[in-house]
C-alpha cells in the first residue's frame, strides 16, 4: 500500500486493513458495523489488476496476498475529489442552521480535501422540509446524500425495514409508509450514524451546537445490558446521548428509550409535587402531621435512624429495592442493611425477577458467547421490549447461517420470526414442557406439543455443547418457580449449556452481586436466608416487620401494588430516591438521591460485565449521591462504613471481594471488566468520527491514572470471586400448578418498553409512545370469542373486573390472555387482576 | 452488395401474419430443434454453441458458450432470460418476442437442457404488454405440446419456465439489477465482485443470464450446427445479429444482416434496409450500437458490422442499434436528450452516476436553451472525465455498473466532434438548429 | 381480510406459488393491486407485504423505482408519448406538445375528466414507429397529430376497449396452471444428471 508492505488477512476489507495501518481512506457509506454496499464511491483507490491500475472502492474490496494499492495518486485524488464535488453539488449551503454543522462528516470532508468553490452554476433540489418520517426522526431530504446508512440499518441491523429507499436516481428518498410511520425503537440510531444532517432528532433539534457541548463516556442504565453511551450537555443541561462502539456490548447501537429519557433527568423545573414521577425531589422530606415537608438533611437522617432504630429493636426492618444504584451504592447499602440494621431481609428486585441465588448458580455465558453460539434457547420475554439491544446482538448472530432458535414461545417476541423450532408454552408449564423436550418418552397430552418441533429441539439441544439459553422471568403473574425449576432441570441435563440471565432493570445484577438479595452477602456470596421483597410486603402486612428503606420506586414497579400500598401503609417507611411518585404518599422520611448522569460508580450488566458510569450534570439541590446517604444514614445509626466517597466504597468492595469496581472505575472509558473472569479486558477499537459521528474522543474523563493502592488490587492481591453452585441450593422445588380451567384464559403480564415508569413518563417525546392498554389473544381464542382486534372484553379475576380492547396476536398462544406491565385499562390497572398469591392466575372472560 | 445472401436465422417467420402461434411453429419446423437437442448430450449441446461463437446480443458481446462454461456447479442453478430491452432505439427483442415467441421458447429450454437447470425466468419488460401475454401464451401452449414440464418429449429432461413482468426501470437490463427486480427488489446493480451471476446470481445460485435476441438463435444452431454458424460473418462476429435501425432514414426497423459482410453504409442506404436519409441529406454522425455508445462520423460508414472492428475504432455494437443524424440535427440536443435518458434511469446509487448525470443534463439544458457559457465545455469535459476517468474507450470506471461511464459518451463524442456548434450556440444565446 | 378481489387474491397466491421465495412476486403482485385499483394502494402495498413476507415501507420503496408503478392515482388510460432520441429526431417533442395542448392536460397530469394521464416516457422499444405513442401499454402508433387524435377520439367512444384494457399490462397474461416440476424432481434429475456426466466423462477417457 503506497510503496509499503501491510499485514493483513485474505478476505479483510482493504478500507479496514488500509485504516490499521494508519492510512485512512475517505468514506460515506462504508461503516463497519454493517454489509459494504460501495454506493458513494468516496473512497476509490488505484488497485493493480491484470489491465493495469484500476480504480476500485476500498469498502468493499478483500484484500489478498500480494495485492498492490495506491490510495494517494493524483488518478486517485481526482477522482475522490470528483465524488465530494458531486455530492456538494444538489447539497444545500445550510449548515449554519444545521443541526449537523460542526460535527459532519460532509463538512469536514470539504473542508479538508474540497474544492474551494463551485462549479456547480444549476438550481439545486428543492424539498419541503424537514418532514416528519416517525415520531422522534424528522428529516430534510435535501441534505441527504443518500449513502443507505439508515435504510441499512433499519433493513439489516433492527431487521424491520421501517424505512426504505423511494424514488430512483436524484430523485432517490428515504421513506417510511405514509401508513406506518417510522415507530421503530431504534430510530435513534440513523440519526446518529447519518453523516450529514438529513435525519435528525425532534428531541435535540436546534437544542444545541456541538462546539458547546461537553461529554463524557458513561454505561446506560436503562436496562442491563449497559450499553456504552458518551453523554453530552451544554452547561449543566442534558442534551444528547450517543452510542459508543462497544465491542463486547452494544456495537454502537442504542434503543431510543436509552437515547431519549434524558428529560427524566433534568427536565424537572416547574415540578415539585414529590407524588408526580415526573418530578425530581431536590430536598430531604420529612412527615409531619400527616403531610410530608421539607427538612434539612441532618433533620431527615436524624428522623429517619429514629424510626429504623426503633424497628430495629422491635419487628426489625427490612431493604427493598436498589437495582437503579451503581455497584458502590449497593454495596454500601447491603452493609448498612446487615452491619447497622441487622437485618437480612434485603432484596432488589420487585418480585419481577427470579430467584438471586439460582440465577447465579447457573453457568454464565456473555452476550458474545450467546451470539456465537450453535443453538440459542431462549425462555424470556421479548427481547426487543426488555433488553432492546440484546435483541439487535442476537438477531445479528442469528440471520446468519450456522446458528439456530429454539424459541419457547411464551408470548410475542421479535425474535420469533427467527426461530427455527418455536414451542409454544403457556403459564404454568415451562418446566414441564421442558422436561418433555429432554424426555425422549411420550409427551403429557395436555401439553398438546407438536412432536414434530419437540424433537427438533431435542435433537438441535444435544447434549448442550454449543448452546446458550437466555433465561428470564415470562410472566410477572406466574410464580418464578416455574421458571427457576424450568432452568435447573436444562442444566442438569444439559451439562454443557450456558446461560445467559435476561434480567431485566438496570443494575439489577450489579445489586445482587453486591449483596442486595435475600441469601446473599457482597461479592456472590452464599449468607443467611432472608425474606425477598414481596415477603417483606406480607410481614409488614401482618405486622411482623415494622419498617422498611425503599430504594427506589417500589410502587411502580410492584405488580400487586394495592397489596404493596397496604403494606407501606402500616409501616415506618424511609425512602431513597431521585424521582417522585406515588410510593411517596406512604413515605416517613424521603432521601433525595442523584440519579444517572449525575453520580460516579460502576454497574454490572446482565453478563456481569462491570463498566463505569461517569457523572455529566450536577444533581439539583440538596440530592445527594447514595453512597453517601448510605454512610450518613449509617452514622445516625451509630454505625461506620469507613467509605466516604465512590472510591472508597469501590477500593472497600474490591479488596474485600475482589469485584473489579474500583479497577473499572479509574479506568472508564475501557470497555469493562467481567466480575469473575481473570481475562484483561480487550482493548477498544479506535473511535472513526465517521462511524459515530458526534462523539469527541478527545474528551474523554475518568478518574484518571491508577493510583499506587489500585495496583494492590490486581486480581492476584484481591480475594477471587466465586458464584455458588446448583449443588450448593439443593434441587429447585416442583410448582403446584393448579389444573387448567377449561373455559378460563391463563394471564401474561409482561412488561414492555415504553411502559408508565419513570424514564418514559419524565420524558415526553418517549410518554407519547406507550401503547394503548389491549389484550392480545390467540386469534383462536378471539374467534371462538367471536371477537376481533379492535373489540371488547370483560376479563374477570380475583373478584375484580377490567374491560379491555382485544388485539389479534398469533405468538399468543392459545389459552392465553397477554396484558403489558403497567397499562392502564379503562376500569383501571391491568395488572391487578394477578392473583399475588396464585402460581398462575386463571381468568374469565366476556365479549362485550 | 451482399446484403441480402446470407440465411435468415431468426426472422424467418416473420412474413406470416400469426408468426406467434404454435400452429405456425410447427408448420414451419418449430421444436425440431429441441428434439434433436434432447437426443443430443447435454455437453454436445454446449459445444455447438460454443462452436459457433454465439456472441451474447445483449449488449457486452461475451461469447455464450463461455458463459455457460462458467456456471458454478451447484444443488441449484438457474437460468435468466433478458427481455429488459430498454436502450433507447433498441426495438429487436421487442420484435422476437411478440412475433416469434415460440422461437425464443425453445431456445430457452434448448439452453436450459444444455445447462442442464431445471427453472429458467424470461423477464420482460413490462412495457411489452402484448408481448407479455405472446410469450405467456407461447408457454401454456409449449406446456401441452410437451415441450414444457415433466420429461420434456419423453426425454427424462424437465423444465419449468415463469415469465416475469418488469415494471418500468432500465438499469433492469444490467443483469445484475435485473437479478435484483427478479427477487423482488429495486433494481440495484450489484456490486462485483462476484463478476458473475454465473457464480452468484439469482439468490446468490449460480445463474446463466443471456438475451432474447441470443436464445432465439439457439434452435437454428442446433439444427444446422455450430459451425454453419459460425461460417457466417468473420472472426469472432459470427452469424446474423438484428440491427435496430432508428432516426434520420427512410424506412426505419429492424433488419437481420450478416456480420461483418455488411457496411453501415449498407445498413443506412441500401434499399432493402434504411433505403438512406430522408430528402438525401447526410449524415452527420451515427451512434453505432445504443445510446451508451460513442457516436461515428461519416468517414466510419464503412466500417464492417462486427464487433471487434467497430470496438478498435473506439465504440461498439452494444445493443444493437443504430441511429442515424443527419445535417438538420442538432447534436446539442441530440447529446442532451441522450443524458437526460441517463439521468433518469440512472438507479442513483453511485455518486458520479446519480449527481453527474443530473449535473451535465442541466448544463446540457442550458446550453441548448440559451444560457451556455463558453467554459462549460471544459466543464463538461471535466465532469465527464470524472465518472469515466480518462474518457478511454473502453472506459474506466468509477461506479458499480457500465451506465455510469456510458453518460458521458455522447456528451464527450458531439463536444469533440461539433465543438463549433457548442460555442455557436453560446454565442448565440441559442440554438442554431430552432 | 383481503382488500384483492376474489379471484386476484387467488392469482397473487398462484403467483407467489411460481417462485422460490415469495419476494419475487413482488413486480407481479404490484401489477395486480395496480390493475385493480388502477394505481398501488397503500391496502395494495400493505397485502403485498403480507404476501411476499416484506414491510410496507419496502414495498412502496421497491414500488417508487419503477415508472409503471403509480402511487398516486391516475386516469383509466395512461398515455405515453416518448421523445427519446429516436422519437425526437421524428418529432416526439412536437407531439408531446400537440398532445397536451389536445387532451388540456399538462404532462404529468390527469385530464380533469379522469380519462387519461399524459406522460413523457423513455424509449419505448418501437423506435421503427417513431415518435412511439401508447397507452395503458399498447402500441398505438399515432407518429402524426392526426393519427393522435383518431385514437383518443376512438379510446373516449370506447372503440378500443378490446384493444386497451383498463390499467396495468397482466390482465391477459394468464399461466395455466402452476410448477410442474417438484423440487424433489429438479433434485433427482440434477443428482442424475450429474452422475451421468461423470460417467460419460470417465468413458472418454
Ligand atoms: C445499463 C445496462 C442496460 C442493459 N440493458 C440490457 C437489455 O435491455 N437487454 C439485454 O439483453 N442486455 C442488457 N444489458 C446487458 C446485460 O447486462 C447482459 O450483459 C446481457 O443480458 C447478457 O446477455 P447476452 O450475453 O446474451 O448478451 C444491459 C447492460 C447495462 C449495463
Ligand atoms: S453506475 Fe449508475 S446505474 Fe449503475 S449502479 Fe451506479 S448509480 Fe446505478
Ligand atoms: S463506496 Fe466505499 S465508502 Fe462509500
Amino acid at each position: 500500500m503506497n510503496g509499503r508492505a501491510v499485514e493483513a488477512t485474505p478476505g479483510e476489507l482493504l478500507i479496514d486493513v488500509a485504516e490499521r495501518a494508519g492510512t485512512y481512506i475517505p468514506r460515506f457509506c462504508y461503516h463497519p458495523r454493517m454489509e459494504p454496499v460501495g454506493m458513494c464511491r468516496m473512497c476509490l483507490v488505484e488497485v493493480e489488476g491484470p489491465r493495469g491500475a484500476t480504480l476500485q472502492p476500498a469498502c468493499y474490496q478483500h484484500v489478498n496476498d500480494g495485492m498492490v494499492v495506491t490510495t494517494d495518486s493524483p488518478k486517485a485524488k481526482k477522482a475522490q475529489e470528483g465524488v465530494l464535488e458531486f455530492l456538494l453539488a444538489n447539497h444545500p449551503l445550510d449548515c449554519p442552521v444545521c443541526d449537523k454543522g460542526g460535527e459532519c462528516p460532509l463538512q469536514d470532508q470539504t473542508l479538508t480535501h474540497g474544492p474551494g468553490e463551485t462549479r456547480f452554476v444549476e438550481e439545486k433540489r428543492h424539498y419541503v422540509k424537514p418532514i416528519e418520517i416517525g415520531p422522534l426522526v424528522l428529516l430534510d431530504r435535501e441534505r441527504c446524500i443518500q449513502c443507505a446508512r439508515c435504510t441499512r440499518f433499519s433493513a439489516e441491523v433492527a431487521g424491520d425495514t421501517e424505512i426504505a429507499f423511494a424514488g430512483r436516481g436524484d430523485l432517490i428518498e428515504v421513506a417510511p409508509s405514509p401508513e406506518h410511520p417510522f415507530g421503530s425503537v431504534f430510530s435513534g440510531n440513523t440519526v446518529q450514524i447519518c453523516p450529514v444532517g438529513a435525519l435528525t432528532a425532534k428531541p435535540y433539534r436546534f437544542a444545541a451546537r456541538p462546539w458547546d457541548l461537553d461529554q463524557v463516556e458513561s454505561t446506560c442504565t436503562q436496562c442491563a445490558v449497559g450499553c456504552r453511551v458518551a453523554v453530552q450537555s451544554s452547561g449543566n443541561r442534558l442534551t444528547r446521548v450517543l452510542g459508543v462502539d462497544s465491542d463486547p456490548v452494544n456495537h454502537g447501537w442504542l434503543c431510543d428509550k436509552g437515547r431519549f429519557t434524558l428529560d427524566a433527568v433534568d427536565g424537572h423545573e416547574g415540578l415539585d409535587d414529590p407524588l408526580d414521577p415526573r418530578a425530581r425531589v431536590t430536598s430531604p422530606l420529612v412527615r409531619r402531621d400527616g403531610v410530608l415537608v421539607e427538612a434539612s438533611w441532618a433533620e431527615a437522617l436524624a428522623h429517619a435512624a429514629a424510626l429504623l432504630s426503633a424497628a430495629r429493636e422491635d419487628g426489625g426492618v427490612g431493604v427493598v429495592g436498589g437495582a437503579a444504584l451503581t455497584n458502590e451504592s449497593a454495596y454500601a447499602w447491603a452493609r448498612v442493611a446487615r452491619e447497622v440494621l441487622r437485618t437480612e431481609h434485603v432484596d432488589a428486585q420487585y418480585g419481577d425477577g427470579l430467584d438471586a441465588r439460582r440465577m447465579l448458580a447457573l453457568p454464565g455465558a456473555t452476550i458474545d458467547d450467546a451470539c456465537g453460539a450453535r443453538v440459542v434457547l431462549t425462555l424470556c420475554g421479548d427481547p426487543r421490549e426488555e433488553l432492546p439491544v440484546l435483541f439487535l446482538r442476537l438477531r445479528g448472530a442469528l440471520v446468519r447461517p450456522g446458528h439456530d432458535l429454539v424459541e419457547l414461545a411464551v408470548g410475542p417476541s421479535a425474535l420469533h420470526p427467527l426461530a427455527t423450532v418455536s414451542i409454544p408454552v403457556r403459564p404454568g408449564e415451562a418446566h414441564r414442557v421442558v422436561e418433555a423436550i429432554l424426555d425422549a418418552g411420550r409427551a403429557p397430552a395436555d401439553l398438546a406439543l407438536d412432536e414434530d418441533a419437540r424433537e427438533r429441539a431435542r435433537r438441535l439441544l444435544a447434549d448442550g455443547e454449543g448452546v446458550v439459553v437466555v433465561a428470564g422471568r415470562t410472566n410477572l403473574a406466574e410464580d418464578p418457580a416455574v421458571v427457576e425449576r424450568a432452568l435447573t432441570r436444562l442444566a442438569e441435563a444439559l451439562p454443557r449449556a450456558r446461560f445467559l440471565v435476561a434480567s431485566r432493570r438496570g443494575n439489577v445484577r450489579g445489586a445482587i452481586d453486591a449483596g442486595l438479595a435475600p441469601g446473599l452477602r457482597p461479592g456472590r456470596a452464599l449468607g443467611t436466608p432472608g425474606r425477598d421483597t414481596l415477603a417483606q410486603l406480607a410481614a409488614l402486612r401482618e405486622g411482623a416487620q415494622r419498617a422498611v428503606v425503599v430504594l427506589g420506586d417500589l410502587l411502580g414497579n410492584v405488580l400487586d401494588r394495592s397489596g404493596a400500598e397496604a403494606a407501606l401503609e402500616r409501616a415506618d417507611v424511609v425512602v431513597v430516591t431521585g424521582h417522585g411518585g406515588a410510593t411517596l404518599a406512604h413515605a416517613d422520611v424521603v432521601l433525595p438521591a442523584a440519579v444517572q448522569h449525575e453520580r460516579a460508580g460502576t454497574v454490572t450488566n446482565l453478563e456481569g460485565r462491570v463498566s463505569a458510569v461517569v457523572p455529566k450534570v450536577v444533581a439539583p439541590g440538596a440530592a445527594w449521591p447514595d453512597v453517601a446517604i448510605a454512610a450518613e444514614l449509617a452514622r445516625a445509626l451509630g454505625g461506620d462504613l469507613a467509605m466516604d466517597s465512590v472510591e472508597g466504597a469501590a477500593r472497600a468492595y474490591e479488596s474485600s471481594t475482589g469485584y473489579p469496581a474500583l479497577t473499572v472505575l479509574v479506568d472508564a472509558t475501557s470497555e469493562g471488566r467481567l466480575a469473575g473472569s481473570p481475562s484483561a479486558p480487550a482493548p477498544r477499537r479506535a473511535l472513526d468520527p465517521m462511524a459515530f459521528p458526534g462523539i469527541r474522543s478527545a474528551e474523554w474523563v475518568g478518574l484518571g491514572e491508577p493510583g499506587g493502592d489500585v495496583a494492590e488490587l490486581t486480581p492476584s492481591a484481591a480475594p477471587t470471586l466465586a458464584a455458588p453452585t446448583l449443588a450448593d441450593l439443593g434441587p429447585a422445588p416442583t410448582p403446584a400448578v393448579p389444573g387448567r380451567d377449561a373455559y378460563g384464559l391463563a394471564l401474561r403480564v409482561a412488561p414492555r418498553l415504553y411502559d408508565h415508569g419513570v424514564a418514559v413518563t419524565g420524558s415526553p417525546a418517549l410518554a407519547a409512545l406507550v401503547g394503548p392498554a389491549e389484550a392480545r389473544l390467540n386469534p383462536g381464542d378471539l374467534d371462538r370469542l367471536g371477537l376481533d382486534t379492535g373489540g371488547r372484553l370483560l376479563v374477570r379475576a380475583v373478584g375484580r373486573e377490567v374491560e379491555l380492547v382485544v388485539a389479534r396476536d398469533d405468538e399468543v398462544p392459545r389459552g392465553v390472555l397477554e396484558v403489558a406491565f403497567g397499562a392502564l385499562g379503562a376500569t383501571g390497572d391491568v395488572a391487578a387482576l394477578a392473583d399475588p398469591g396464585a402460581v398462575i392466575t386463571q381468568v374469565k372472560v366476556e365479549a362485550r | 452488395m451482399a446484403v441480402l445472401d446470407a440465411p435468415r436465422i431468426v426472422t424467418s417467420r416473420l412474413a406470416f401474419e400469426d408468426s406467434h402461434t404454435l400452429a405456425r411453429y410447427l408448420a414451419t419446423g418449430g421444436y425440431e430443434a429441441l428434439r434433436k437437442a434432447l437426443a443430443m448430450h447435454p455437453e454436445q449441446v454446449a459445444a455447438e454453441v460454443d462452436q459457433a461463437s454465439l456472441l451474447g446480443r445483449g449488449g457486452a458481446g461475451f461469447p455464450a458458450g463461455r458463459k455457460w462454461s462458467m456456471l458454478r456447479p451447484s444443488e441449484v442453478a438457474y437460468l435468466v432470460v433478458n427481455g429488459d430491452e430498454s436502450e433507447p432505439a433498441t426495438f429487436k427483442d421487442h420484435l422476437l418476442v411478440e412475433r416469434d415467441p415460440h422461437q425464443l421458447v425453445e431456445g430457452v429450454i434448448i439452453a436450459a437442457y444444455a445447462l442442464q437447470v431445471n427453472r429458467a425466468f424470461i423477464y420482460l419488460r413490462g412495457e411489452f404488454a402484448l408481448g407479455l401475454e405472446r410469450v405467456q401464451a407461447a408457454l401454456n401452449d409449449a406446456y401441452d405440446h410437451g415441450a414444457l414440464g415433466r420429461d420434456i418429449f419423453g426425454s427424462g429432461f424437465s423444465l419449468d419456465v415463469v415469465v416475469h413482468p418488469g415494471a418500468g426501470a432500465y438499469i433492469c437490463g444490467e443483469e445484475t439489477a435485473l437479478l435484483e427486480g427478479l427477487e423482488g427488489k429495486r433494481g440495484f446493480p450489484r456490486i462485483k465482485p462476484p463478476f458473475f451471476p454465473a457464480a452468484q446470481g439469482l439468490y446468490g445460485e449460480p445463474t446463466v443470464v443471456n438475451n432474447v435476441e441470443t436464445m432465439s438463435n439457439l434452435p437454428w444452431i442446433v439444427l444446422n450446427g455450430g459451425a454453419a454458424f459460425a461460417a457466417l460473418g468473420a472472426g469472432r462476429s459470427t452469424g446474423t445479429r438484428l440491427f435496430a435501425l432508428a432516426g434520420r432514414v427512410n424506412r426505419p426497423g429492424v433488419y437481420e444482416v450478416e456480420m461483418v459482410k455488411n457496411t453501415f453504409r449498407d445498413l443506412i442506404y441500401d434499399p432493402a434496409f434504411g433505403a438512406g436519409v430522408p430528402g438525401d441529406r447526410p449524415v452527420k454522425a451515427f451512434i453505432p450500437g445504443g445510446v451508451s455508445a460513442p457516436w461515428f462520423g461519416p468517414d466510419q460508414l464503412d466500417l464492417p458490422l462486427g464487433q471487434d472492428e467497430v470496438g478498435a475504432q473506439g465504440s461498439m455494437l452494444g445493443s444493437g442499434s443504430v441511429v442515424v443524424l443527419d445535417d438538420t440535427t442538432c447534436a446539442v440536443r441530440a447529446a442532451w436528450r441522450i443524458t437526460k435518458f441517463f439521468s433518469r434511469e440512472s438507479c442513483g446509487q453511485c455518486t458520479p452516476c446519480r449527481e453527474g448525470s443530473g449535473w451535465i443534463e442541466r448544463a446540457m439544458y442550458r446550453l441548448e436553451h440559451g444560457g451556455g457559457r463558453a467554459e462549460d465545455l471544459d466543464l463538461l469535459l471535466d465532469l465527464c472525465d470524472n465518472i469515466a476517468p480518462g474518457l478511454t474507450w473502453p472506459p474506466q470506471q468509477t461506479t458499480i455498473c457500465v451506465l455510469g461511464p456510458s453518460i458521458p459518451s455522447s456528451v464527450h463524442a458531439a463536444i469533440e466532434m461539433f465543438k463549433d456548434e457548442f460555442l455557436a450556440h453560446v454565442e448565440t444565446q441559442g440554438c442554431p438548429f430552432d | 381480510m383481503s382488500h384483492l378481489r376474489v379471484d386476484l387474491r387467488q392469482r397473487a397466491e398462484e403467483l407467489v406459488a411460481l417462485y422460490p421465495r415469495p419476494r419475487s412476486a413482488m413486480l407481479p403482485l404490484l401489477h395486480l393491486v395496480q390493475e385493480q385499483d388502477g394505481y398501488v394502494s397503500p391496502e395494495g402495498i400493505d397485502e403485498v407485504a403480507e404476501l411476499t413476507g416484506t414491510t410496507p415501507a419496502d414495498v412502496r420503496g421497491t414500488a417508487s423505482f419503477y415508472d409503471m408503478f403509480h402511487l398516486e392515482p391516475v386516469g383509466r388510460y395512461v398515455v405515453g408519448v416518448c421523445t427519446n432520441i429516436a422519437c425526437l429526431l421524428a418529432g416526439g417533442e412536437e407531439l408531446l406538445a400537440h398532445a397536451s395542448a389536445r387532451l388540456d392536460c399538462a404532462v404529468g397530469s390527469t385530464t380533469d375528466d379522469g380519462l387519461f394521464t399524459l406522460e413523457e416516457t423513455e424509449c419505448l422499444a418501437d423506435c421503427g414507429h417513431a415518435p412511439c405513442v401508447t397507452v395503458n401499454h399498447r402500441y398505438v402508433r399515432a407518429t402524426t397529430p392526426e393519427a393522435f387524435d383518431a385514437v383518443i377520439d376512438e379510446v373516449r367512444q370506447g372503440r378500443r376497449e378490446h384493444e386497451i384494457p383498463d390499467h396495468g399490462t397482466l390482465v391477459r397474461v394468464r399461466r395455466n396452471g402452476g410448477l410442474r416440476v417438484p423440487d424433489d424432481v429438479v433434485a433427482a434429475e440434477r443428482a442424475a444428471a450429474k452422475a451421468a456426466r461423470a460417467r460419460r466423462l470417465e468413458e472418454a477417457n
